[in-house]
Order: C-alpha cells, then structure tokens, then sequence
C-alpha cells in the first residue's frame, strides 16, 4: 500500500450551507451527482443523503419505513449508537480509522423498519469540491429484520484534477432475514486518494449483494471490505467492475468469512487496465460446514499497465466447499474471431468485447444511472486508450 | 462461386489438409463426410480464415476474389457465413445485440428472425452463456439468417440436436440455402422466389440427417486430408454405411 501524506489535505474548515432542494441545483452539479449515482429529480427514491466536503447538506427520507439521518445527528438521537458506532471496524485500525474517530465530518446512518420491503433506493453521495479536502466519513447501515433495501452510494470528486482525500468507514448490520443491495459508484480523480473501510455483519437468512463500479481514474484506492456471514444461510455477493486508466492504482477485494451453516459468499471481479494498475484481492474463508464459496476474477490488459489477482481460499473445517476462477490477459482470441466472423473488422470486435466485460446490466441499476454508466463505457471505448 | 485449389493447411507444424480442389457453384449445396479427425471442421475453419489455421499452398477463390489470405471480416462482408460448433461466451454482450451487428449496416428484425428460430427469450441473454447444444445450433442460425450470406458453412448441424429441433433447424438452414431469408427486405414470398437463390452451402455431416431437409446436389468424402469418392450425398451416405470408410483408402489409390 502507498503511504499517504496526511499533511496534503485540510481536514478543518471546509463548512457548506444546506441546501434544501436538492432540484435547485444547477445542471452541472447534478450531472456531477447523477454520474455518482445520485439522481436528485428522481421520483424514485426513498431518501437521499448528500455530504460536500465536511458538510451535510441534504438529508431525507421520503418513505417512512427508513430513516436517514446525518451521522452526528444519529450519534445525538441515539446515545452514541452504543451497538453500532465502531462495534464492527476497529477506531484504532489504522490511522484513516483514526482521523475518522477523532475528527468526524458526517456520513450516513440509514436503518430500515422491521419488516419493510422499501422498494426504491435511497441515494447517498460523499462529495469533494474544496481543493485539497480531507474528508472523514461513517456510514452506518441497518438492515432489520426480514426487511429489504437498495442503496446506491456514490463518490466523487468536483473535477479530474482535483486533489483530495476521502477516508470512510462503514458499518453494515444485515439482520435475520433482512437484504440490502448497495451498490458503490465511484468517481473520483487523478489526485484523489480514498480509504474505505468496511466491514458488515449478516445474520441467519440474511442476503447482502454488493455492486461496485470504478471507471474513472482515481490516485490510489486501497480498501478490502470484510463480510461475516454468522447466521445460517447467509449470503452475500460481490461484483465489482474496475477500470485503471494510466496513473491509478487500485487495490481492493472482498473478505467473506462464513461462520455458520448452509452459508454462501460469491466474489465475482471484472478488471481491466489502461495503463495503471490493479490489485484484485479476494479471501473466502469457509469455517463451517456445510457452506460454499465462489471467487472469480477475470482481468484484462488493454495497453500497459499490471493487474495483480491475488485470490485467497480458506477452508478451517471438512466440508466447506470453495472454488476458485481467475483469468488475466487479454481478450481471446476465439472471441474476437467470432465476431469478426459476423463481419466485425478486430477493432469493432475488441470494442464490442470490452463493451460486453463492462457490462453493468445485471446489477439492476436505476435506467438514469445505468445511462450515465454506458455513456462512460463508450467514453473509455472511444478514448485512444483501447 | 467458392473455387479450392490445391489447398495445402497446416495448424502448427501438422498438416491437416494436403492438396484439396474443390468447386462449388451457385446455388449449389455440397455435403462433406470423413471420419473423425479427418480435417473437415479445419477446411470450414480456413474457409472463414480462422488464424490458427495456416494456408502453406493453393488458393480459394470466392465469388471471383482470391480470399485465401483475407481477413475474416472481409470473407464474412464477401458473403461467407460460418455456423460453429462450440462458440465461445462473451459476457454483457446480449445476443440481440450481436444479432443486429450481423446486418453489417443493413436493418435486421431481430424479433420476426428470432421467432423462426425459437429464441426470443434467448436475445436478452449474453451470447452462448449456458446455452445448450440445441440452443447453440439455433442462435447461430439466427445469425446467419441476420447475416443472409452468399455461401453458408455448417459443421454438423444435427450433433447434438432433438428430433423436433432437427426439424427446425433442417426447414431453417434449407431457407438460408433458398435464400428465402430476407432479414432487411420486405419482399412478399413469392417475389423472393422468383429472386431465386444462388446461395451455396457447404455442410458437414456424419448422419446425414441433414438430407431430408435439403436439396444436396454433390458429396465429397475426406480422407486423411485428401478428398475422394465424388457421388450423390445419399449413395456416399449408403457405401459408408456398409462398408466404412476404410473402402476410401483404395478410392485414392
Ligand atoms: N489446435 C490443434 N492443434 C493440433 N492439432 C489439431 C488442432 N485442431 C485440430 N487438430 C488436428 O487436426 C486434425 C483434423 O481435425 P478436424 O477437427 O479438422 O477433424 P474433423 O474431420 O472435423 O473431425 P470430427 O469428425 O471428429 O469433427 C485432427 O487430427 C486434429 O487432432
Ligand atoms: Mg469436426
């Protein structure tokens, strides 16, 4: 991991007014805000959370059954949240934990009603605009029982040549029966560093799908989620889509460790880089039986740059079911000459291909989001880079 | 309309072809047989120009241009048209979409193709992911039917396949050969016959199960890369039949 300069960024004084309406903004700042998932004339929605800088600036929910509340807020209302705050992530981790602890901006605390099967997403986006912001983040998330929920989190950065800091922890508590899909756009930029730390829990019966997409260059990502899986029949799946134009460096993976019967943990990455370079880490550690794991990483090579699959297979008990696929290269040649066959010269082919890798279809991602996504795919499609 | 001469094909330091010549005219359908291992799916392979399969002599003419170091792009563009036998997957890319680029330009209604051919539940699927032996068959035929070429390839299109689907496919690869198949036309039925067809096919088959849907004219039996024994598909079909296909050695002699 590079080492970071915490010097480089202000973490004090970077206060913003509220905004209201989140409609009023101008089309810049929504284009900005939709890219990171966040459409603000959405009907769609069961609440949103908009953090710029070291400000909460709007927070809402539109749907009764879930709360979102500004962290500092939650932490008044609820006594220091004493069964979540820092139950799951260790304060003294490492020293964005620490800053995180010690000097807390904001972030989210989304719980849903019992029961509850919200259907729209709540949308939550962690925003850099002043130069050189340092921003400290916790999430916390509760899924209570046999409820479902979708959130989509979005981060970005006002510009690409912004420089800045984003350190954020999440904690996520998936109880018996309970399902969240939380799906993670990132959009930062080629001076941004982000460290998010998360780590989540979930309960007998309970489904955690977890989406992340990275598409933009960004300075330097490390972070390593870890899921426990602790109540029989657990599930959680991970499915990530990266791209590492030249400059970025992306080090980042899923952790599930299962820990109860009939538990499944699927970690399913596609990658690809420009020229920078990409980190793939995967660790399933099976400590019951019977339980199943599955971990996938396919890389591709367009042009330079390294990516590093690194995936890790733990069985601590007879009977734990793990496999493992991982292919990292270039695109086959099979496949291109397939296409061409239908008539496609290599670079349609190779186009088409890289097009289909970065597929994000089956995340079910709302239409406005799905749009801005491909419209970045073909971006990168067109870009001399591949 | 395709012209094989003294074609001589390599994959790495193996030859699999020594010397075919082989002509195929115009609305001409011809059937090859041969044992396992034989070299026909690498002759259809070099046909499309497939890079693993390197041309060391002759040449293959199609439609008047020697293609026998075009791209594969190019051949398919000319007109040649290739069913395969295990095509890969290839992930977030839906088979819709695939089928509206085998138009190369010229519009394709996927939906009216698709329901021929039984698989409109199949397009929002990635290409070949799961499918089966039968559905693989079908979706390729979608799109040739999308691609409408001049000169189809098929590498045994009953492996693998149930009788009712035998059926299918059979009715569907004889309208590729009649040329019935107009994806971007709005021609009536009868106005695409009178067209008629100078679509040429070229077919691989062990069962031959494939004659009872198709007007085959010619039949060639390959044999250890060489081509022997010219006859009417169904007489080839009935020698090999009785007698195997040791019977060839002595026809090469
Ligand atoms: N990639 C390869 N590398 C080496 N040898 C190969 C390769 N592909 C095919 N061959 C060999 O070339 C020969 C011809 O194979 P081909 O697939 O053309 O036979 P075929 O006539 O289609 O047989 P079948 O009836 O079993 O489909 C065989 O001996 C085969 O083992
Ligand atoms: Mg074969």
């Amino acid at each position: 991991m590079k080492k970071v300069d915490l010097n480089l960024y202000k973490f004090d004084g970077l206060e913003h007014d509220a905004v209201a309406d989140l409609t009023t903004l101008n089309a810049e700042d929504k284009e900005q805000l939709l890219m990171a998932g966040v459409d603000v004339d959405s009907e769609e929605t069961s609440g949103t959370f908009l953090q710029v800088d070291h400000s909460n600036v709007h927070c809402g929910s539109t749907n009764k059954d879930v709360e979102v509340m500004d962290i500092k807020k939650a932490l008044e209302k609820y006594d220091g949240l004493p069964d979540y705050y820092f139950k799951l992530v260790d304060k003294d981790k490492d020293e964005f934990t620490k800053s995180a602890a010690e000097n807390l901006h904001g972030g989210y605390f989304v719980r849903t009603k019992k029961g509850a099967k919200i259907k729209a997403p709540v949308q939550s986006c962690l925003f850099l605009k002043a130069e050189q912001s340092g921003q400290n983040i916790h999430n916390i998330v509760v899924v209570e029982e046999d409820s479902e929920l979708q959130i989509i989190t979005g981060c970005a950065a006002s510009h690409g040549k912004f420089t800045g800091a984003h350190f954020g922890i999440s904690e996520i508590y998936i109880k018996k029966g309970g399902k969240l899909t939380f799906t993670m756009v990132h959009n930062w930029g080629e001076n941004v560093t982000v460290r998010p730390r998360t780590v989540g829990v979930v309960e007998e019966g309970g489904v955690l799908l977890n989406n992340y997409v990275l598409l933009k260059k960004v300075k330097d990502v490390q972070s390593y989620p870890t899921i426990f899986l602790n109540g029989e029949g657990a599930v959680a799946r991970f499915n990530s889509v990266l791209v590492a134009p030249e400059g970025s460096h992306i080090d980042t993976g899923t952790r599930i460790i299962m820990n109860a019967p009939n538990t499944r943990g699927e970690i399913i990455s596609r990658t690809i880089t420009t020229g920078g370079t990409i980190i793939s880490r995967g660790h399933i550690q099976g400590n019951y039986a019977p339980a199943r794991g599955h971990l996938e990483c396919q890389g591709l090579l367009l042009g330079g740059g390294i990516i590093h699959a690194i995936p890790e297979l733990e069985a601590t008990v007879e009977g734990v079911e793990l496999s493992h696929e991982a292919a990292v290269g270039k695109i086959a040649q099979e496949e291109i000459e397939y296409l061409m066959a239908r008539g496609m010269d290599e670079e349609e082919a190779t186009s088409t291909i890289v097009r289909g890798f970065l597929n994000v279809d089956d995340m079910g991602l709302p239409k406005k989001l799905q749009i801005e996504i491909d419209k970045q795919i073909a971006e990168l499609d067109s870009s001399d880079a591949m | 309309m395709l012209k094989i001469e003294d074609l001589h094909v390599s994959i790495g330091d193996k030859e699999v072809i020594k010397g075919l010549n082989l002509h195929i005219k115009e609305g001409e359908t011809f059937i090859l047989f041969g044992p396992n291992g034989s070299g026909k799916t690498s002759l259809l392979m070099t046909l499309m120009g497939f890079s693993n399969y390197t041309v060391t002599k002759g040449k293959i003419t199609f439609k008047g241009e020697d293609i026998t170091y075009a791209p594969i792009y190019e051949r398919a563009r000319l007109g040649v048209g290739m069913s395969f036998q295990r095509p890969p997957t290839i992930h977030g890319l839906k088979t819709r979409h695939l089928v509206e680029m085998c138009g190369n330009g010229s519009k394709v209604d996927v939906e009216r193709l698709a329901k021929k051919v039984n698989m409109e539940t199949f397009l929002d699927r990635d290409i070949n992911s799961g499918f089966s032996g039968g559905e693989i068959k079908r979706s390729e035929l979608l799109q040739l039917m999308a691609q409408n070429p001049g000169m189809v390839l098929f590498d045994e299109p009953e492996s693998g396949v149930d009788l009712e689907n035998m059926h299918l496919i059979g009715e569907m690869v004889r309208t590729l050969l009649d040329g019935e198949i107009r994806p971007n036309l709005d021609l009536s039925m009868k106005e695409q016959k009178e067209m008629g067809s100078s679509t040429c096919g070229l077919i691989i088959t062990h069962t031959g199960h494939i004659l009872d849907y198709i007007n085959a004219d010619r039949g060639q039996v390959l044999y250890n890369g060489h081509l022997c024994c010219e006859a009417r598909p169904r007489d080839i079909l009935e020698h090999i039949r009785k007698y195997g296909y040791q019977e060839c050695v002595k026809c090469l002699k």
